[in-house]
């Protein structure tokens, strides 16, 4: 989780990040057995400005690396430029 | 023809097709369900591929499409996202109309 939580703070400068840890809520299925986690992410960046749902995701992708293969199972996503509901897309 | 011209074939030949764990009949993740689930509801036709069934794909997709994780959904040859963007879009009603237009136009 710190590691994450790290990567995410160097790369994007988060006004905001959450990190939540659901991985009990997915104990005993396959993907469970690897011992890697299920996480929801809510992560409000200005690096997000004008980018599309794609994009913005590639962006926290590109920020955590190798984790991806290594730590992470699952991660469920909420990019947002700011915390302003008008700018959700 | 290697699997990277396949997967591109596949995604060029098909208006909208999920990379997913599992089949929309019989998904094997929650996130693959949730995914097809949405195209599902769209109720227009939709190719899928079981990247379990096929792991060659499961290895060389993620490098094509610069995207880590599965499901994967591709609409007119372009990566939509996967299950958190496709389920937000149907819910804003935008996937319905994005899988209408590209059936429509293919």
């Amino acid at each position: 989780m710190t590691r994450i939580r790290n990567r995410l703070q160097q790369a994007l400068s988060p006004a905001a990040l959450e990190l939540i840890d659901e991985s009990h809520l997915h104990a005993g299925h396959a993907g469970a057995s690897s011992g890697r986690g299920h996480f929801r992410l809510r992560i409000v960046s200005r690096r997000f400005a004008g980018l599309n749902p794609v994009q913005r995701h590639r962006l926290v992708y590109d920020a955590l690396g190798d984790l991806m293969q290594t730590d992470i199972h699952a991660l469920s996503i909420d990019a947002l430029e700011s915390d302003k509901n008008s700018t959700n897309v | 023809m290697d699997i990277t011209d396949r997967i591109k074939q596949t995604i060029k030949d098909n208006p909208i097709v999920i990379f997913m764990k599992g089949t929309p009949q019989f998904p094997q993740c929650g996130f693959s369900m949730r995914a097809s689930q949405a195209l599902t509801a769209c109720g227009v036709q939709y190719a899928h591929v079981d990247v379990l069934a096929e792991p060659e794909v499961r290895q060389a997709l993620p490098q094509i499409s610069q995207w880590p994780t599965f499901p994967q959904v591709f609409i007119n040859g372009e990566l939509v996202g996967g299950c958190d963007i496709v389920v937000d879009l149907f819910n804003k009603g935008e996937l319905q109309k994005l899988t209408r237009a590209a059936v429509r136009q293919h």
